[in-house]
């Protein structure tokens, strides 16, 4: 093989693709982190209306093969064949680019999560700030959209977006900053923007960020949960595309593929955000304990995790093929039901293999901890009713933002209390 | 690592600069030369990569194109195009433009020709590893003052926006 391919693949290196200057391995790297998400994107779309229908206590899809399973391909089919209308009066290139931007934006942020220490396509060191940063160009998008529709629906809900985020960037930067101030609490005093030293410095400090300085980790951790959702426009904040009001929002006049990359891009940016929220304050690709529990004993157990999760997916999905109705009409939906649970069994075979173990470690707790952040995301939307819009300014300028500073000014006053105390006395 | 600074992308780059920055001038709407405005400083963000400076760039990109710009789309939206657009556009002041434009055209070339001996030879660029930190670090040192005062001058700002939009406080 070329060398070009086999350097990297040396054990003894052991930083991101991106820093190491391998070409070959970041393309690599872009198209499998890409692919999963667009492939996490459809396993979101049939959970969402799956979980979204039991809490309604409706049975959701069910039609498109066992337990509606294949929806999401007839789906993506269905967006795919539609026709493609662009209305009339609308300016043609900014409607032709503001799906593209979003799209863009959201998955440049990719470029640096951290899914282990080098399972990321590159390390920055200014990572945090690149992700705020380029997510924020999301809005632009969105305000493209809205305007370039020629259509008050979509501007209406153009210009609620952009407050709306525009407002919120500014309680979740300041909750950022808390949990950045907290990695500078080490011997040399200096902190970090890198998202792979963010959580290396949980590491060094025995703790995940969420509970460190008890309760103010914890309030920071709320500010970016609360904010994390009014920038992703999701429920209770979906005001840029609150169907009662505004038809769709900013999206009205799309369909088809067009349409269809917005509701990528949402779908992906909820991900990116919340792997923002999992690298600053959950610790990142670690596992529970990782310094409590520690040796080689408890990573062993551990590293059985993954494996069980899909032989637990197997297990329901057997039960659920036993449960179906033994009626000849539905033998072809039973064969594929089982045939999914065998799939999921043949997974967590290869994940039981020692090699795969150990590599997938990481990777699987930080899918593990963004699985639970979507799942909250369906809960909201399925349990909270949404909000106005000035209800929606109020939570944002007047509560949470005076609590960012709050818990930013604690946090350093506690992060130094050695040297004001030190300070104090010398003036006493 | 191999440094991405070549002369390739710098002049990718600031031709991008260039070019967005004439269609801003050029364009009859004003969401088009918002747009094109974006994408001027979205590669000004790149130029302070190329000068080692991450966070400058990231810094750029959030204050001027994630927020400052955002605001701009969101004002010019709000007022009516359609009669804009109708509107015959006139210039008067084109003699002032043009004396203007020659004056900085001559001083571009002047600094070029003798460029030499007015600025101090290229000094070897900070690690950018540690780029954030010396920042951060000249900022509350021997920045502090006009740092302060900066601060001090926003504040003013906003009161007297708070002042000017609201009747009774």
């Amino acid at each position: 093989m070329p060398g070009f391919i086999t350097n990297y693949l040396d054990n003894s290196v052991h930083v991101t693709p991106g820093q190491y200057g391998s070409p070959f391995w970041a393309l690599v790297y872009i198209l499998i982190v890409f692919g999963g998400v667009s492939l996490a994107v459809v396993c979101m779309n049939w959970l969402e209306r799956k979980i979204l229908a039991h809490m309604q206590v409706r049975l959701g899809p069910m039609r498109v093969g066992p337990h509606g399973l294949l929806q999401p391909i007839a789906d993506a089919l269905k967006l795919i064949l539609k026709e493609d209308i662009i209305p009339e009066g609308a300016d043609r290139f900014v409607f032709w680019l503001a799906p593209l931007i979003i799209l863009l934006a959201v998955f440049s942020v990719y470029t640096v999560i951290p899914f282990g220490p080098t399972h990321a396509i590159t390390d920055m060191n200014i990572g945090i700030l690149f992700m705020l940063g380029v997510s924020s160009l999301s809005v632009l998008g969105i305000v493209m959209a809205g305007w370039a529709s020629n259509s008050h629906y979509p501007l209406i809900g153009a210009l609620r977006s952009s407050a709306q985020m525009v407002s919120y960037e500014v309680a979740m930067g300041l909750a950022v900053i808390s949990a950045i101030l907290m990695t500078s609490l080490n011997d040399s005093g200096t902190g970090t923007l890198s998202m792979i030293g963010i959580v290396q410095a949980q590491f060094a400090q025995h703790t995940w960020f969420i509970f460190k300085f008890f309760p103010l980790g914890l309030i920071a951790f709320f500010i970016f949960a609360v904010a994390m959702v009014a920038e992703t426009n999701r429920a209770p904040f979906d005001l840029p595309e609150a169907e009662s009001e505004l038809t769709a929002g900013f999206h009205t006049e799309y369909s088809g593929l067009r349409w269809s990359l917005f509701m990528l891009g949402e779908y992906a940016a909820m991900i990116a955000v919340s792997s923002i929220a999992i690298t600053l304050w959950l610790g990142g690709w670690m596992r529970p304990f990782p310094n409590l529990l520690s040796g080689a004993t408890w990573d062993l157990a551990f590293s059985f995790f993954p494996a069980l999760t899909f032989f637990a997916i197997a297990g329901l999905t057997f039960y659920s093929t036993m449960r179906m109705p033994k009626h000849p009409f539905f033998k072809i939906q039973t064969i594929g039901l089982g045939a999914f649970g065998a799939v999921f069994v043949l997974i967590g075979l290869i994940l039981l293999i020692p090699q795969v173990r150990s590599e997938i470690q990481d990777i699987y707790w930080f899918i593990a901890k963004i699985a639970v952040f979507m799942y909250l995301y369906i809960w909201y939307r399925g349990t909270f009713p949404r909000y106005r819009f000035d209800q929606l300014m109020k939570v944002g300028w007047k509560i949470l933002l005076p609590m960012g500073i709050g818990v930013l000014m604690a946090t350093g006053i506690v992060a130094l209390r050695v040297e004001i105390w030190d300070f104090v006395r010398q003036m006493i | 690592m191999q440094p991405v600074a070549t002369t390739f992308f710098f002049y990718l780059l600031s031709g991008l600069a260039v070019g967005s920055g004439v269609l801003v001038i050029t364009r009859k709407n004003p969401v088009h030369s918002a747009l094109a405005l974006i994408l001027t400083l979205l590669s000004l963000a790149g130029l302070y990569l190329m000068l080692y400076a991450p966070f400058v760039a990231g810094v750029q990109i959030i204050l001027y194109v994630g927020g400052i710009m955002v605001l701009f789309l969101f004002v010019i939206m709000l007022v009516n195009l359609e009669r804009s657009l109708k509107e015959k556009q006139f210039n008067q002041q084109w003699i002032a433009g043009v004396v203007a434009a020659v004056a900085l055209g001559a001083l571009f070339i002047a600094i070029y020709i003798k460029g030499h001996d007015l600025f101090p030879m290229p000094m070897k660029p900070v690690l950018e590893t540690q780029n954030t930190q010396r920042i951060g670090e000249m900022l509350y040192s021997s920045y502090m003052f006009p740092f302060e005062i900066a601060s001090l001058l926003l504040l003013v700002a906003i009161i007297g926006a708070v002042v000017m939009a609201k009747k009774r406080i």
